[in-house]
């Protein structure tokens, strides 16, 4: 029984994993590259993490697979982050069609 | 973005179905016995992570900027994890998943490192 | 002193689930490694310890830790749509919002949880005044105030109770 719920887990875990490849190759620019892939690979990551904890139980490695989860959660939007105020830095345009970019003009008002 | 209207919903049927072929494939061909584990589900759930790492590698080859080629590096690492997870589970070695924790801490201070090089500063900020 | 001491029964706790079935010899070790990280980095751990002791912050992070999960599925759901969709539906910008949170802990935590929900990812974060910079996917509104009564309003006034 547990180990039908733990596959059930890592394909829903499969699909949006893929799914968010599939937005890292669809969406036009960096931002919205990592907005698809920060949600989906994450949350996608740690539903694998949670079947490979079903599937174990509370035994050794269901409690690190517990601890991966809680570390995912917490580092990879401060990677997200990270990566896009540096692609900002660094000069990256938004995509052509994008509506407003309040930051590069607070930073042109602050030089 | 191509702005043709029909060549536009041309690519979008051909790649849902390329990429259902592909998934369909890997449900219903007989895999070779090397990587029959003691469930061939996993085994295929194994070479289905592998098409999204396929698609992390065409933005790493492809991606127009740096900040591209960074964001699939880091994705990549973030799939390296559940990679581990689902090894852990049919072979029955609990030490894939202590592999997943060290590759989770190491993906997450290079894809630090790799902003701190995009912002053009030195690393001792 | 009383930050070293927390952060020592944490890193204590999070040895011991690393190596689960506990025994003697793991737990020894544990105490020399957990005594050793926070002897050398316990100050910057927290700069209020007495937090610690409320009761009502544990009750608010338990409806936290829901609130959070269910926006994290929306917004998987919400992404896996756009990207399906032939015609992709996306009307990127990046807004500027206000808060009122001040604490360190807040500003990041309340930065991880607008990441994680629906179509909002932080880019940068200006902890003197409380500016919040976000690239939206499907901007609604441009103007401030309206920006932040639709992304912040749902996580402010938890993490407001839980960290200031």
């Amino acid at each position: 029984m547990s180990e039908v719920a733990g596959n059930l887990f890592i394909v829903i875990g499969l699909a949006f994993d893929l799914f968010g490849c599939l937005g890292l190759i669809r969406l036009p620019d960096v931002y919205n590259r990592l907005q698809a892939t920060t949600k989906c690979v994450t949350l996608g990551t740690c539903s694998i993490l949670f079947g490979a904890l079903v599937v174990k139980g509370l035994s050794g490695t269901g409690i690190k697979a517990f601890l991966c989860i809680l570390f995912l959660l917490l580092t990879s939007p401060v990677a997200a982050h990270a990566l896009s105020r540096g692609a900002h830095k660094s000069g990256v345009k938004l995509w052509d069609k994008s509506v407003c970019d309040q930051y590069a003009e607070d930073e042109a008002g602050k030089k | 973005m191509r702005s043709k209207f029909p060549s536009r919903y041309l690519g979008w049927c051909l790649g849902l179905l390329g990429i259902s072929l592909t998934l369909l494939f890997i449900s219903i061909y007989p895999l070779p016995s090397l990587l029959r584990w003691q469930s061939p589900f996993l085994s295929r759930c194994f070479f289905m992570l592998m098409v999204c790492f396929a698609f992390c590698l065409f933005r790493l080859m492809r991606g127009p900027t740096p900040a591209d080629r960074a964001v699939a590096v880091d994705t990549l690492g973030i799939l390296i994890v559940g990679f581990c997870a689902i090894l852990s589970i049919p072979t029955g070695r609990d030490w894939y998943i202590d592999i997943a924790i060290a590759w989770a801490l190491q993906s997450f201070i290079g894809a630090l490192a790799l902003a701190k090089y995009l912002e053009g500063r030195g690393f001792d900020e | 002193m009383k930050s070293k001491l927390i952060l020592f029964v944490i890193g204590f706790i999070v040895w011991m689930l690393l190596g689960w079935p506990i025994d003697a010899q793991h737990a020894i070790v544990g105490i020399f490694a957990a005594g050793l990280a926070a002897f050398l980095t316990g100050d910057l751990f927290t700069r209020r310890p007495h937090h610690f002791g409320h009761i009502s912050r544990y009750l608010w992070f338990c409806y936290y830790v829901p609130l959070f999960l269910w926006e994290c599925l929306k917004a998987n759901i919400d992404v896996a749509a756009r990207v399906l969709n032939p015609r992709l539906p996306i009307n990127p910008g990046i807004v500027k919002v206000m808060t009122s949170l001040r604490s360190d802990t807040a500003l990041t935590f309340l930065a991880n949880s607008i990441t994680l929900t629906p179509g909002t990812l932080c880019v940068d974060i200006s902890p003197e005044e409380g500016i919040l910079y976000i690239h939206w996917i499907d901007v609604k509104s441009q103007d401030t105030q309206e920006a932040a009564q639709r992304i912040v309003k749902t996580f402010e006034g938890v993490l407001k109770r839980i960290f200031e």
